[in-house]
């Protein structure tokens, strides 16, 4: 039975998706709409109560959280593809470190940017101009901190590619693509180099080819 | 060598790991951070976590930092010793320990943390607890409480009918917020209440609930 990652044309499953490419995993997509709340259907939340993409299904397994998932998959898959998770358990632990810094201090900026910039209007809402201004200046402290720490290593955990970068993929993609912030990027020397490095892995031009965004 | 984790006892996300340390019978030491008087900021401690948040795990050459990181090297570098909290041997129960230690992070945390701000520590800023920040939250928490509701009905606890490291994240943030007015949102609950008072009452968080006396009057 093939692994199904529902949601594959919005952000967060697209953190599932590359792990599975990077490992050499095939899968299966199910469209989910969540303008037309399919995510909210008695259905799709048998499966993953709080109604957020992705669900992924590894036979019998449902699982939610693309975080978990991808670090789940990572495990199973470890002897095959991308090494994803650094060689040693301290490796391993810089990892999960940087991943959770990706999911504490650059997350919540960067999704209140997409959200406003990129849903609101399609949700019939008007932007915020102050919650974006804010969450510019905690997103732009956020990649000061990233340039330093990558002044020092080629990628956040390490000398070497791993979940950590990987998690930062899909929503950098949205900043400096529709949301129009390049600029953010570009001005931070090694930010830049990182970005410019990881985002042209095979796997993402891969994902972004089988899993187009909705805007 | 043993473990040195920077931080302080009464701290939230400092109590997360020494529970996990205490489950795991590690040997460790607790070294204070002066946060009064703005250590953390320092370039010394930036220098071991660049966002300047405690705890800092040092294990040797090894410097880490986020507490929930930080307890799932522990839970693993000491899989063979003290309570098992990653099921390790079980990959289906070890992928939904993942799961449910993400909900707590995504789900759990981002509700619950503004209410125990604002009861704890809004006040030392010289602040009256924001009534509409609280409000708006545990309109959110309860949401997700109703959701663990529905599951603790179904498990013993988060990730199956054991104990894990997913219930353990929980329970630093949920110790304070049940000292506040609002703990009813818990109580109310049958199946999400007498998972708190198993997972609250386990010998290794007690030794550390102890510890957290944030904002209670020092008796001389």
């Amino acid at each position: 039975m093939v692994v199904k990652v529902y949601g594959p044309a919005y952000a967060s499953p697209k953190r599932v998706i590359l792990c599975l490419i990077e490992k050499g995993v095939e899968f299966e997509t199910v469209h989910v709409d969540l303008l037309k709340g399919e995510n909210r259907d008695p259905e799709f939340l048998k499966m993953q109560p709080f109604g957020s993409l992705p669900v992924t299904q590894d036979g019998d397994l449902t699982l939610f959280e693309s975080r978990a998932t991808m670090r789940y998959f990572a495990e199973k898959y470890k002897s095959q593809g991308t090494d994803l998770l650094g060689k040693t358990l301290e490796e391993k632990a810089l990892v999960d470190n940087w991943i959770d810094v990706e999911a504490t201090s650059f997350n919540p900026p960067i999704y209140a940017l997409t959200f406003q910039i990129l849903f609101a209007p399609a949700l019939g809402l008007t932007k915020d101009e102050k919650v974006i201004q804010e969450n510019e200046e905690k997103l732009a402290k956020v990649l000061d901190i990233y340039e330093e720490r990558l002044s020092k290593s080629k990628y956040l955990a390490g000398d070497f590619f791993s979940l950590a970068d990987l998690s930062h993929i899909p929503f950098t993609q949205y900043l400096v693509g529709p949301m129009g912030k390049e600029p953010m990027v570009k001005s931070r020397k090694h930010v830049s180099a990182w970005w410019d490095d990881i985002s042209s892995r095979p796997s993402w031009a891969k994902t972004l080819q089988i899993c187009p965004p909705p805007m | 060598m043993a473990l040195k984790l920077h931080g302080v006892a009464m701290s939230t996300c400092t109590a997360r790991v020494l529970t996990c340390l205490h489950e795991k019978e590690a040997d460790f030491e607790l070294v204070p951070v002066n946060l009064f008087a703005g250590e953390h900021k320092q370039p010394a401690f930036l220098a071991k976590n660049p966002f300047g948040q405690i705890p800092v795990l040092e294990d040797g050459d090894l410097t880490l930092f986020e507490s929930r990181a930080i307890s799932a090297y522990v839970a693993e570098k000491f899989k063979e010793t003290g309570y098992d909290l990653i099921r390790h041997q079980n990959p289906k129960e070890a992928a939904q320990v993942k799961v449910w230690m993400e909900v707590e992070s995504q789900q759990y945390h981002p509700a619950i943390s503004p209410i125990v701000y604002q009861f704890f520590v809004a006040p030392l800023h010289g602040k009256t607890p924001d009534e509409a920040i609280i409000n708006e939250n545990l309109e959110k928490l309860g949401k997700v409480l109703d959701i663990y509701e529905e599951k603790l009905s179904r498990s013993k606890y988060l990730a199956g009918d054991f104990y894990s490291l997913a219930d353990l994240f929980h329970l630093s943030y949920t110790y304070y917020f049940m000292k506040t007015p609002r703990a009813n949102l818990i109580n109310d609950r049958p199946h999400v209440k007498a998972w708190w008072e198993d997972i609250s009452s386990r010998p290794a968080f007690l030794k550390v609930a102890s510890g957290m006396n944030f904002g209670e009057e020092k008796k001389d």
